[in-house]
Parts: structure tokens; C-alpha cells; sequence
């Protein structure tokens, strides 16, 4: 039973990070939304920051890089979830059988995950993607083929690559912890039953799996929309590979357009929040079990 | 009943799962390696894959040319700091929503986590001022506060998952027997959490050092961690590909050894609770 005085001293135990979070969303968002309805260029203070009204708004959507950021943003994070989920799922059923030296395997496949993004990016970008001394040009050349210039030639695929790269050992193990919680009883039963193994996958499996590959696609989703450094380091924005992310960091940072800027960061944090809702509605729902 | 595996479909399944684990380790396998040999070999072709004369000359220069060590001391502060100052402002928090929850406790959770869901690049600027006006733009100060900031809810979120499984029956009998609140907390609470601190703070730490949108943005020279370290290898000097490789490796070893210890934690802090 709690009493009143517990009561009051958890509200107390709370408060900090309560009040620090609060701050943290609302201040910087209170800014970009003030920002967002003003004509604002720091770099030229003879300029009044003057009223904008909805002007940066409409000026940010009506720009000619604002449809083809929104398309890349979503070719980028639809490639990265259906590969990660799709090979996800496979990988993780793999790891799911009996073999020997199971923990290593788990271990190298999760590895990507922990380089950092401006590593990963590096990497992939000199040491595979180089059209005279990468990796992928060496075996280019080795077919007789002629070596692709991957960042110039396919650079949105380059990225999806380097991306899923870094985010599948999410995918897998999480999928892994969910399909070693299935029951193998279940399995063999229709194993015996005569059920072949598609059927067992689409009628067992999928379903068992249904809850986790939710909660992976609302996760990725969220960091995917956001990423950066990947695209910081590679292209830097060129070759059609500027995302949603970093058109407002360059109207913002680069440009120094701190209302337009503005503008689009407030459709970002809209678009977020769409995808959050239903991430925290699952979520929500397992706190009451 | 056991399900009996044939040795022969056992081979076939690790067989295949060590190919395909070895062909995602290997970009990370070939930096370690392309990092000991010289700038010549690295860029041999055929690529040269063990037979080359290990040298850790490139080691050598790249500590010398860019202070590695400066880099490395800024991430461990800048990681660290961040994630030791939220646990802190978090363990208390977590407590009383683990052990006094109340009808507000589900919607202060789902709220924080929702804060962690804003994009950082819609409030990039009115960071980008606050630092500028505080005087914090390219310090280790602004930068251990921010990642604490974003890493907050993910903290509160894993010690509350955690202080959960502790029975809440063992608080009350200790109560009974007339343990007061720092009693309570001091020699129940905490040796029963150090598991749950213990994985929080790993995990927090992986999180906090592989950041790379604000340690990229708010640090120039001064703060500037390994992130923004190896963003300075991108060209001309990334087509060194030995000093890039021996670069990476120092930038990634530590948290890759770190990381191996933290896989189930990584499920539980990254789902918030939901899959476990």
C-alpha cells in the first residue's frame, strides 16, 4: 500500500527528469515553431526577422527539392525496412536451428550494429564503393566487368546498403528473441501433422513473429527518417540522395534560412509523430499486461 | 519430446550460418585487417587478404597526425558523462514509477518515450542558438548534457522494465520491520538493481558514443569525439585506406568489445519492454 507520504516523495523522486524532459521538448520546440512564421537569416542582421505568416510553409513545399527529398527519404527507409525485415526474418530462423558455434555466429552478425555511422559510412564509401581501389571494383574487374561508380551511378542504392547493413542485426535479434519464445511444440505437432514447411512458416511462424516485426518496422522507421551521417559522409546530399533530414539541415546550417529551415523541421516532427502514435499505442498496450 | 537432429542437417545449418555471419562481420574484418598493412598492399589487386608483412605504422601516424588520443578522451567523457548524469536523475525516477506507481505512471512513460521520438533536425537550430548564446558550442559540457537529454527516456524506460521484475513484497516487508526510505533503498533496492544499472549503463554508454548528428553539428575542434574524428577522414585523406582502416579500428574496437557483452540488454532497451 502506498501511503501518502510515499506518494509524495515519488513525485519528488520523479521530478527531475520529468522537468528536464519538459524543458527539452517544449523550449526547442516552442523556438521552431516562432522561428518557422519568421523571415529569419542570422547572417544578415540588417534584416528585421519580420512576420512571415504561413510564407516558409508554402515556400518549403512548393520548392523544387522538396518532393524529390520526400521521395528519396521514402525510397531509403522502405528499401532499408523490407531488407532488413525480410533478411531479418530468414537470418533469424537460421540462427534458430541447432549448429555448433551458435554464439559466434550471433556475435559477428550483430557486430555492424555497434560501428559507429561515420565509420560504417567511411568505410563502405572508400574500402567497397571506390571505383579504382574498393573491394567491389577489384571484383568488378576480376568478371572482366567494368567497375560501377557506386555513390555517383546508384547512390540511393548505395545508401539503402550501407544502411541496412548497420541496422539487419537489429532486425535479427530482435526477430531471434521473439522466435526462441515460440513454442517448438506447436511446430512439431504440425510437422507431424504433414504440414510442409511453407505452410508451417505462413501459418506458425509468421503469425508468432506478427507483434515483433511490428515493433522493428516502428523502430527503424523512427531512426531511418532521421538518419545522417550516412549521407554526411558519402554524398553530402549530391546525386539525388538528399533526404527530408538533411534538405532542413541544409536550408538551416548551411544556408543559414533559420525560417524556412524551420518551416520543414516542423513538417518533420509531424511526420514523426504519425509514426510514433502508433509505436506508442503497441507499446501502451504491453504496459497493461 | 526432443526433437532429434540428424549430425547431417546440423552440419548444413552451421555451414550456412557461418558463411553468411562471416560475410556480415567481413567489412569489419577487412578494416581490422587493411589497418596493419602498408598504404601499397591495402590497394593491391588482387586484394592481398593474410599473406602481407604486418606493420603497425599506420597506427603510429594516425595518433600522430590527428591527436587519436584527444578523440578518444572526448568520447569517453562525452559518453560516459552523459550516460553516468542520466542514470542518475533517472534511477530515482524509474523507482517511484516501478514501486509507487500511480494513474499518471503509463502516460509520464509513453510521454517520455514520445519526446524521444522528435526529430533532432526540427529543433537543430534553437540547439545550435542555446549553445551559442550559453557559450556551449563545441564544448563537452553542452554535449554530455544534450546526449543525457536524448538518452533520458530510453534510461528511465530499461530501469523501469527492470526495477519491475524486483517483487514488490520484499519492499513491503522491509517496511514492516521498519526500514526507513534510505534503509530501503540503500540495502534492498540497490544490490537487487545492480544487474538492471549495470546493463542501462552499458547499453547507454554503446548508444551515447555512436551519436553522430550532434557530435557532428554542435563541435568543431575542441569536443569534437572519434565521430567527428573519422567524419574528417572522408576525402582526400579517406583514399589512405591503411590509415583509414587503423583510424576506424581504434574508433570502433572499443565499443565492439563493449557491445558483445550487451546483446540481450539491447533487445529489452531498444523495444522499450516490448519484446524481452
Amino acid at each position: 500500500m502506498a501511503t501518502q507520504h510515499s506518494r509524495s516523495a515519488a513525485r519528488l523522486m520523479m521530478a527531475p527528469a520529468v522537468v528536464l524532459l519538459l524543458g527539452w521538448m517544449l523550449i526547442p520546440l516552442t523556438m521552431t515553431l516562432y522561428f518557422s512564421f519568421r523571415n529569419y537569416f542570422p547572417l544578415r542582421p540588417d534584416r528585421d526577422p519580420s512576420w512571415a505568416g504561413f510564407d516558409n510553409y508554402a515556400r518549403f513545399v512548393t520548392s523544387s527539392a522538396f518532393w524529390p527529398s520526400v521521395q528519396t527519404t521514402l525510397v531509403i527507409v522502405g528499401g532499408v525496412l523490407l531488407i532488413t525485415v525480410a533478411l531479418g526474418i530468414l537470418l533469424s530462423m537460421l540462427l534458430d536451428q541447432p549448429m555448433w558455434g551458435q554464439g559466434i555466429v550471433r556475435i559477428l552478425v550483430i557486430a555492424p550494429f555497434f560501428v559507429m555511422p561515420t565509420v560504417s559510412a567511411l568505410v563502405w564509401k572508400n574500402m567497397f564503393m571506390d571505383p579504382v581501389n574498393g573491394l567491389f571494383a577489384h571484383l568488378w574487374r576480376l568478371f572482366g566487368a567494368e567497375p560501377v561508380v557506386w555513390l555517383s551511378d546508384a547512390p540511393v542504392a548505395s545508401i539503402i546498403l550501407i544502411v541496412s547493413w548497420q541496422w539487419l542485426p537489429f532486425a535479427t535479434l530482435i526477430l531471434l528473441t521473439a522466435i526462441q519464445s515460440l513454442d517448438s511444440e506447436q511446430l512439431e505437432a504440425a510437422e507431424m501433422d504433414g504440414a510442409p514447411p511453407l505452410s508451417r512458416f505462413a501459418h506458425i511462424i509468421l503469425p508468432h513473429l506478427s507483434r515483433a516485426i511490428t515493433i522493428v518496422i516502428l523502430i527503424q522507421t523512427i531512426f531511418l527518417l532521421s538518419i545522417f551521417a550516412e549521407v554526411f559522409v558519402t554524398t553530402g546530399g549530391a546525386f539525388g540522395t538528399r533526404t527530408l533530414t538533411y534538405l532542413i539541415y541544409q536550408r538551416v546550417l548551411e544556408s543559414q534560412n533559420v525560417g524556412l529551415g524551420s518551416a520543414g523541421g516542423v513538417y518533420a516532427i509531424i511526420l514523426a509523430n504519425i509514426v510514433a502514435i502508433f509505436l506508442m499505442r503497441i507499446v501502451g498496450k504491453n504496459l497493461d499486461a | 519430446m526432443a526433437r532429434t537432429v540428424t549430425t547431417r542437417r546440423k552440419s548444413i545449418n552451421t555451414a550456412l550460418a557461418w558463411a553468411i555471419g562471416l560475410l556480415i562481420f567481413f567489412p569489419i574484418l577487412w578494416t581490422i585487417l587493411t589497418s596493419f598493412k602498408t598504404e601499397a598492399q591495402a590497394i593491391a589487386d588482387p586484394p592481398i587478404f593474410l599473406g602481407f608483412n604486418w606493420t603497425l605504422e599506420n597506427y603510429a601516424v594516425v595518433q600522430e597526425r590527428s591527436d587519436y588520443m584527444r578523440f578518444l578522451w572526448n568520447s569517453v567523457i562525452i559518453a560516459g558523462g552523459s550516460t553516468v548524469l542520466g542514470v542518475i536523475i533517472a534511477v530515482p525516477a524509474a523507482w517511484s514509477m516501478a514501486f509507487v506507481p500511480s494513474r499518471r505512471t503509463k502516460d509520464i512513460l509513453l510521454w517520455m518515450l514520445s519526446t524521444k521520438m522528435l526529430p533532432a533536425v526540427g529543433v537543430l537550430y534553437p540547439i545550435y542558438l542555446m549553445f551559442i548564446q550559453l557559450g556551449l558550442l563545441d564544448s563537452r559540457a553542452g554535449l554530455v548534457i544534450v546526449l543525457m537529454l536524448i538518452n533520458l527516456p530510453i534510461i528511465v524506460w530499461m530501469l523501469y522494465t527492470y526495477f519491475r521484475e524486483i517483487p514488490g513484497e520484499i519492499l513491503e516487508a522491509a517496511r514492516m520491520d521498519g526500514a526507513t526510505l534510505k534503509e530501503e533503498i540503500l540495502y534492498i533496492l540497490t544490490p537487487m538493481a545492480v544487474p538492471g544499472i549495470a546493463s542501462t549503463l552499458l547499453l547507454n554508454f554503446i548508444l551515447a558514443w555512436n551519436e553522430a548528428f550532434w557530435t557532428l553539428n554542435l563541435t568543431a575542434v575542441n569536443a569534437a569525439p572519434l565521430t567527428a574524428f573519422i567524419a574528417s577522414y572522408s576525402s582526400p585523406e579517406g583514399l589512405f585506406f591503411a590509415k583509414l582502416s587503423a583510424a576506424s579500428t581504434m574508433a570502433i574496437a572499443p565499443i565492439l568489445i563493449l557491445g558483445w557483452f550487451s546483446q540481450k540488454q539491447l533487445v529489452r532497451g531498444l523495444t522499450f519492454g516490448a519484446v524481452k
